[in-house]
């Protein structure tokens, strides 16, 4: 870290308590409690120069961990070609939520909208929290490390057409794979790297796994 | 006052070397054959290459079909070029509705035909679950060529259709 780095962080921290330094292999980075990450925001954007909300998502844990979900906000500053990234755990774990953020950077509404549909964690005081990739009324949540690559059974968007057509949405099948090219130039499937994969070996031809 | 016809009624070459005869099934898909109306359903990269067919250099005007219409009611081939998510699908089945009979459908490129690498929650593994799919392209994407092929196996579907002779004809014989 270089001088006016550590100073970034040392003046962030006398401002901030319960701010503390989040490992990172590139741009600084802070974790703060979800109460204070909206005061954060606003002062590093009014004091500090990040003007641009670059990105705003969150992470999986994996179902049981605490905290479950840790949402992340990604700052520029335009004028200093400089990040921070912002890190703060969720409240209320398997039914995350975090404060809005849409009241410092209007373009955090499409942001936030995408992190509610495909990870499920709800934005208080959002304007209109829907749904912008799924269909309304989609009942998951796809980036969730308990939902299968495939995706589960369930309703077209459309009754009429769900209803005329018999067409419903049916898991992927997955036949085996995805498939994984090795270095040697071989091909395996994925089951075996990890518990990502597991859940992904879960197909037309293989039954899903019991709970627990 | 009513005159008798006194000329003899004989070969004129002048109107007969003009007759063809035929069946009527034979004649209205020829017609349909050579003015198949696409409806470009460009949904992903695929649709690019639907555009470099119209294009130019392949020319689908060569085989009839330059008339990309977007108004569905216009149109009687639709090409689905291109991914089909589960909410895109519903749209297309409406879209397929509001075409006028007699209609077919080419499922354009891996994804539109099966899904494609979208093994995924999202997309609908291949077209033929939502729609009658009368040619299906393989490719990702297919080129120009591969879609005139499949424009000519769509002739060849549309040349043997009886739908003439079973429905309007049928419908006549009835009355």
């Amino acid at each position: 870290m270089t001088a006016s780095a550590t100073d970034f962080a040392a003046s962030l921290q006398t401002r901030f308590p319960n701010l503390t330094a989040r490992a990172s292999a590139d741009v600084p980075a802070f974790n703060i409690p979800a109460a204070e990450v909206i005061a954060l925001l606003a002062h590093l954007r009014d004091e500090c120069g990040f003007d641009l909300l670059a990105d705003l998502t969150a992470i999986d844990w994996a179902p049981g961990a605490s905290p479950r979900f840790t949402a992340v906000y990604h700052l520029l500053s335009t004028a200093r070609a400089e990040y921070v990234r912002i890190a703060a755990d969720c409240l209320g774990g398997e039914e995350p939520t975090m404060p809005t953020a849409t009241g410092l950077w209007p373009g955090a509404d499409w942001h936030e909208r995408e992190c509610y549909d495909l990870m499920g964690v709800k934005f208080t005081g959002h304007p209109d929290l829907r749904r912008i990739l799924m269909w309304d009324g989609y009942p998951y949540h796809p980036l969730r490390k308990d939902f299968p690559l495939a995706g589960l059974p369930t309703e077209l968007p459309d009754e009429e057409i769900a209803e005329y057509s018999g067409t419903k949405v049916i898991p992927a099948p997955m036949a085996g794979g995805p498939f994984v090219a090795q270095p040697d130039g071989s091909v395996t499937t994925a089951t075996g790297r990890g518990p990502r994969a597991l859940d992904q070996a879960w197909n037309e031809k293989t039954e899903k796994p019991a709970a627990g | 006052m009513v005159s008798p016809n006194t000329e003899v009624l004989g070969y004129d070459s002048k109107v007969e070397g003009g007759i063809i005869v035929s069946r009527v099934d034979a004649v209205i898909n020829w017609i349909r054959t050579n003015s198949i109306w696409p409806m470009p359903m460009g949904l992903a990269c695929c649709a690019i290459e639907l555009m470099g067919s119209g294009a130019s250099r392949f020319d689908i005007s060569r085989f009839g079909a330059e008339v990309m219409r977007f108004p569905a009611r216009q149109s009687d081939c639709m090409i689905v070029a291109g991914t089909v998510t589960y909410k895109m699908a519903v749209h297309l089945r409406r879209i397929y509705e509001q075409m006028s009979e007699p209609k077919w459908v080419i499922a354009m490129g891996a994804c539109a035909s099966s899904g494609g690498m979208y093994r995924s929650y999202s997309t609908l593994q291949g077209v033929d679950r939502i729609v009658p799919v009368d040619v299906y392209i393989s490719g990702c994407p297919p080129r120009p060529e591969a879609i005139l092929d499949a424009l000519l196996k769509m002739q060849n579907v549309v040349r043997q259709d009886r739908g003439f002779r079973k429905t309007v004809l049928g419908s006549l014989v009835t009355r």
